[in-house]
């Protein structure tokens, strides 16, 4: 990337602000609220959050962790609520195969793709991935199995494993909180991995990681394969909640939509694409009354987060506690928090 | 043996398409142009391009409507007006973030974008209206060669395609040839130095910025009499634009000019040959040109 830019993460979370208990304890009430959502609020929602929380995670690690902005995104949940549609539809395949088949469709995907954008760095890999995007769009549009403007309706929920009746609203939320859960767990592991920390001396400085030895071009690939596969996942399991893949999926749009969520939540921070998730489809709820004034609002957002909130929700948070905890714990107390760059 | 060939189309079929191409091909060749202007001082890609090119024909078409002044004049005032609004978007929203990455440029005119196409969607719908040729260069030729009728050519599109190589060449002469441009380029080299030479750089920036938003509301203007005016036609142009300057490459201007003729007319004759295709074909160069040589066909090494 530029070499005098500043980083687009670089006001992302350095070290974990948390101590180990109190993370556990605050993952431990999280899940409980998780677990107990559905009995207050609207099932629907819940699972339509989670699938943009886990597409916006996906997203997330390729922008947050290695620096990559894909503006394409949609081509693989698109592609991948398609494919499960059309399996689970036509073919009549039980959900979970489904699901994996659409999810292996999205992988293979991004392999192609990823193979062809990680050549260009920066704005430009934006444009590649939004134009290879766009032709998945256009094949959507014609092909005669995605039905057009249509779309594919009334995909059947089916029976989970041939057991679990998932047109029953509890039994699919959990399952796709499962599903998300799964999703998060792995990008988690990934971040916190020895190959998650060569994607983070990628982004803070690729011609140095290639000096020490690593094969940056497949560290790369290999984080777009992840980040297209979880994707996909959410693609997937989001065409089982609405019994419906269309061209909304694949839309150029769809790709916009994901990279608002992550920035409003907070661009390389763990937690934040899932916060940014349930911000942007509550107000998205909030405000579909107001029709097309929903893309007016969405660009004030984006100018807004861009101009002034560039940390984003959780980011903004980090960025207080980091600064409170310095204040009172003054300098020379190890790992307190340094200015952060560029500021 | 003949049958693996394609079917050869008559050849007036044939010379439509190309046309039909050659038209597209000057559009994105304005765009991409413009898009090349922007980048190569302001280092931002201009996603709000699309909806400046929407503005043009928008304004070309209020101007009809509301003050019935026509095509002549509007091809000076639209420019003006929408380049006048470039000047003000750029003091008020991207000076600020010249000093983050670039990837925040985009997002910044994406979300400018989608603030101009909504407000447009609310009132116009997503339907085209129409804006009709001007008098002066309705008709067409009927072009014959040794007698035989080839092709008939619009008067309105052998205007496009005209006004559209001499507007790129103007631009490019100017940029590459005249003394503006030395400093234009001293500047991305080293802003402050230049700066010390007593040249206002944020205001020559600011003006880059106005400039490349007046040549894309120039090409709105031209484009209103073809393609219908309505709020989507940036944005639906907008990502081929994109894909025709990674083939390009940033770099250079005449490699902006060439690529988008280029590619409007591959994009023509693709539509002959193997018609669902054609909407993808663009995408799919660009992929081949990604694998053959990564920094575009005139780029320079990024």
């Amino acid at each position: 990337m530029s070499a005098s830019g500043t980083s687009i993460t670089a006001m992302a979370e350095r070290e974990s602000l948390l101590t180990p208990r109190a993370n556990l304890v605050l993952t431990a009430v999280l899940l409980a609220l998780a677990v107990a959502a559905p009995f207050g609020l609207y099932p629907v929602f819940l699972m339509k959050a989670l699938c943009f929380a886990l597409f916006a995670c996906a997203f997330n690690l390729l922008i947050g962790y290695v620096g990559l902005l894909s503006f394409g995104h949609a081509a693989f949940f698109g592609t991948a609520a398609y494919i499960t549609a059309h399996v689970t539809k036509e073919w009549g395949v039980e959900p979970f195969l489904g699901i994996l088949m659409g999810t292996a469709v999205a992988a293979l995907l991004g392999l192609v793709f990823g193979w062809l954008a990680i050549r260009r760095q920066g704005i430009y890999f934006a444009m590649v991935t939004l134009a290879l995007a766009q032709m998945v769009y256009f094949f959507a549009l014609q092909a005669k199995y995605t039905h057009g403007e249509d779309g594919i309706q009334a995909v059947p929920r089916g029976y989970l494993f041939g057991v679990f009746d998932l047109s029953e609203p509890y039994t699919m939320y959990y399952f796709v909180l499962a599903v998300f859960l799964l999703g998060y767990w792995i990008i988690y592991r990934t971040i916190h991995s020895p190959f998650g920390q060569v994607l983070k001396a990628i982004r803070e400085n690729e011609p140095r990681a290639i000096s020490l030895g690593y094969k940056t071009d497949q560290y790369k690939l290999l984080a777009f394969i992840l980040s297209a596969t979880l994707a996909g996942l959410a693609g997937s399991t989001k065409t089982l909640v609405f019994q419906l893949a269309s061209l909304t999926d694949v839309e150029w749009q769809m790709s916009g939509q994901v990279v608002l969520m992550t920035l409003v939540g907070g661009l390389g921070t763990v937690f934040g694409p899932v916060v940014g998730a349930f911000i942007y489809i509550t107000m998205e709820n909030y405000l579909a009354q107001y029709g097309s004034w929903v893309t007016v609002i969405q660009g004030v957002i984006f100018v807004f987060c861009v101009l002034v909130f560039r940390r984003g929700v959780v980011g903004e948070i980090a960025h207080l506690a980091r600064k409170r905890w310095a204040s009172a714990h003054p300098p020379p107390a190890q790992g307190a928090a340094r200015p952060a760059p560029g500021e | 043996m003949l049958t693996f060939l394609p079917h050869i189309p008559p050849l007036p079929a044939l010379l439509g398409q190309l046309l039909i191409g050659l038209i597209n091909g000057a559009f994105y060749a304005m765009l991409s142009l413009g898009l090349a202007v922007i980048f190569g001082l302001l280092n931002i890609i201009n996603f709000t391009h699309g909806a400046q090119y929407m503005l043009g024909a928008f304004c070309a078409w209020f101007l009809l409507q509301i003050a019935g002044v026509g095509y002549w004049p509007a091809l000076v005032i639209a420019p003006i007006v929408v380049g006048v609004f470039g000047l003000v978007i750029e003091r008020v929203f991207i000076r600020h973030i010249y000093r983050l990455d670039h990837l925040y440029g985009l997002l910044l005119t994406f979300g400018i974008a989608l603030i101009i196409e909504g407000v447009f969607r609310n009132y116009y719908g997503s339907s085209g209206l129409p804006y009709t040729i001007p008098d002066s260069l309705g008709g067409g030729q009927r072009i014959t060669l040794f007698g035989r009728f080839i092709m008939f050519l619009p008067n309105y599109r052998a205007w496009v395609i005209a006004a559209s190589v001499i507007f790129c060449f103007g631009t490019w002469f100017m940029i590459e040839r005249t003394r503006f441009v030395v400093n234009l380029r001293a500047t991305t080299e080293n802003p402050t130095l230049v700066q010390a030479f007593g040249i206002n750089v944020p205001r020559m920036v600011t003006l880059t910025y106005g400039f490349g938003a007046a040549l894309a509301a120039l090409a709105g203007v031209m484009a209103a009499p073809i393609y219908q005016v309505s709020p989507l036609m940036g944005s639906n142009i907008i990502v081929v634009v994109f894909a025709v300057v990674v083939i390009g490459g940033m770099g250079s201007i005449m490699g902006a000019i060439v690529s988008g003729f280029l590619l409007g007319i591959i994009e023509g004759l693709t539509k002959v040959f193997w018609p669902e295709a054609s909407t993808t074909v663009i995408f799919v160069v660009m992929a081949i040109v990604l694998l053959v040589k990564p920094a575009g066909l005139f780029g320079r090494t990024a």
